[in-house]
């Protein structure tokens, strides 16, 4: 534990050391801050109407002004955050582990096994991943759990094949085959000896996966059929924003800057991240 | 190089013959009576008849996935039960427009992002490098849905220098419809490609026939633009025919957001009426384009650097 506990401490200060790494980090920070303390920080009800406010520019009352029922723009950005976030780390962390226990598998197992998940990564690569989306929401209808499980689909492969790579070079290292010889179960092996090695590059992939994920649930809910009204997601803001786009710029403003800012973090720390990690990683992708 | 051809186009046609497949088992597998989904609210029972027997939905599963691949192979996505048009004539008539904004949209940002690259490489670790190397960061990190709405609200309606909405009609015009939309969509891609490039360039510049291009004496311009870009920029034929999902991908937002024809536009509004012919063809022609094009960039990656042949 103290170990451990060293090693992440030396990753953000090693992390910290980089200006981009640094600005990702106080950006993710702030975002993460403002998500969790969403409902202490919103000065209005984010899904709370007052016809009489509509349209507002920015002013003292309303930071980023009002939209078309009145709502708070700047109350919705922050509750936003939150939806952002509640799709985009389930959907990354499952996608994580179910990835990374199918490549472990396809990297330990039978070379059919193997070929198999191959097969099952690629074809989930083939779809174009808007298209898959919106033909999966168009089947099963809208909602944040669609969009959670779509992303969460669309990306299984990317972890998949990385992990299985990994396993593929480590498979015949000299720790793995002593513990072969000693006869431990290839559970042991895997769930033990295999994943602490590998599960470091997963998180930086997690890391720069995040952007991605964020963009997607918003680009969803932006056309409509991604999270549901009134809940208060960037991507809606985007759409009132756009229907608005002659009578208010604070709309567009509202919800396309924070999307901006969130890739633009998360991708900051995610390669801040990859170069101390596991600086090798740079040439795999 | 013939056998690693076939090989790579067998890999893709059993790929696209699984996600086809998946598609198909994924409508079926949707709770309730498919007609009813496909045909919505309105279906008459006439019209749920003949789709039924259209379908072969009477059938067991596999003669239903066999009848599908006979229609499917007879270029036979089925008829789009509302106008009563062939759903491949509809979809290949929308085709075009986005296959445009595509090919706009990536040749601007390749030019763009393999000179920023080149440039960077042949100046590593100066001033020009680090800004160029945030900058292309910052770039890779903007999705092109927002890239498009903010471009919308600044260049279209404050500025009113480029239409907002539309197509255009006759050829500068539809050129002028196209600034917008293809800058939104290539933004993101003038970064990842400049970083590429400088990346494999530096690589190339350590390689033994570039220095033996300096020994000769050859001046270090013709030394970079020659001998070095032209190896280091296989990766982005890579890259652009991998990327295709990304590019079909944006080009639905592009499409969306300033109101232009094309897949896109087809699909969403297909959604919102409810036309499920018509969103599962367009789905599957844009995977078939995705994999095909994965498969070309392969090719074409193998054509140009033998190494690449080796075992895939």
């Amino acid at each position: 534990m103290e170990k451990s506990r060293s090693e992440l401490g030396q990753i953000v200060v090693g992390v910290s050391r980089d200006p981009l790494g640094l600005m990702g980090l106080i950006i993710v920070g702030t975002i993460v801050f403002c998500a969790i303390f969403a409902a202490l920080i919103v000065p209005y009800d984010p899904v709370g109407m007052n016809i009489k406010d509509r349209l507002q520019g920015p002013s003292f009352s309303h930071l980023l002004g009002t939209d078309q029922l009145g709502r708070d723009t700047f109350s919705r950005v922050i509750m936003g955050g939150q939806v952002a976030l509640k799709v985009a780390l389930p959907a990354v962390f499952g996608a994580m582990a179910i990835g990374l226990t199918l490549g472990m598998i396809a990297g330990y197992g039978p070379k059919w096994l193997d070929n198999l998940l191959m097969l099952f990564f690629d074809t989930i690569r083939s779809f174009p991943t808007v298209m898959f989306a919106l033909a999966v929401v168009a089947l099963v209808g809208p909602s944040l759990q669609t969009v959670v499980v779509v992303v969460m689909a669309t990306s299984i492969p990317t972890y998949g094949r990385v992990a299985r790579t990994q396993t593929l070079t480590l498979r015949n290292s000299e720790f793995i085959l002593a513990e072969r010889s000693m006869g431990a179960s290839m559970k042991r092996i895997l769930g033990v000896h295999m994943l602490p090695n590998i599960i470091g590059v997963l998180a930086v992939l997690a890391a720069m996966d995040i952007p991605t994920v964020i963009a997607l649930e918003a680009g969803l809910s932006f056309l409509g059929l991604g999270v549901k009204p009134p809940t208060p997601s960037w991507g809606a803001l985007l759409k009132d924003g756009y229907s608005l786009i002659r009578q208010t710029p604070w709309l567009v403003v509202g919800g396309g800057l924070p999307i901006i800012l969130a890739t633009l973090g998360f991708t900051f720390l995610g390669e801040s991240l990859r170069d101390v990690v596991d600086p090798k990683l740079r040439k795999q992708r | 190089m013939l056998i690693f051809a076939i090989r790579r186009f067998g890999l893709a046609f059993l790929i696209l013959f699984v996600a086809v497949t998946v598609m198909f088992l994924m409508i079926r597998a949707v709770p309730g009576d498919p007609v009813q989904i496909m045909l919505g609210p309105r279906a008459t029972p006439e019209l749920q008849a003949r789709l039924t027997a259209e379908l072969a939905l009477d059938q067991p599963i596999w003669r239903q996935l066999v009848i599908f691949y006979g229609n499917l192979l007879q270029g036979d996505l089925g008829i789009d039960v509302f106008s009563g048009r062939a759903v491949t004539d509809i979809v290949f008539q929308q085709l075009p427009h986005t296959l445009w904004l595509i090919f706009s949209s990536i040749i601007w940002s390749a030019a763009l992002g393999i000179g920023i690259g080149a440039y960077a490489a042949a100046h590593p670790n100066t001033l020009i490098d680090r800004i160029t190397a945030a900058i292309s960061v910052s770039f890779v990190a903007a999705p092109a849905f927002v890239v498009a709405l903010l471009s919308l609200l600044i260049f279209a309606v404050n500025l009113k220098w480029f239409p907002a909405i539309g197509a255009g009609e006759g050829f500068w015009d539809r050129l002028n419809h196209l600034v917008l939309p293809a800058f939104a969509i290539g933004l993101s891609w003038v970064g990842y490609i400049a970083r590429l490039v400088r990346a494999s360039m530096l690589e190339v510049m350590g390689e033994s026939h570039v220095r033996t291009a300096r020994a000769f004496g050859i001046n270090e311009r013709r030394v970079v633009m020659v001998y070095a870009l032209r190896i280091a920029i296989l990766p982005v034929v890579t890259v652009i025919g991998v990327g295709m999902g990304f590019l079909l991908s944006s080009a639905v937002f592009a499409e969306i957001v300033f109101a232009r024809p094309g897949l896109g536009k087809l699909v969403i509004d297909s959604i919102t009426t409810r036309n499920y012919p018509i969103v599962m063809g367009s789905v599957l022609i844009s995977t078939a384009l995705f994999v095909v094009s994965t498969a070309l960039a392969d090719l074409v990656n193998a054509w140009l650097d033998p190494r690449a042949r080796g075992s895939k």
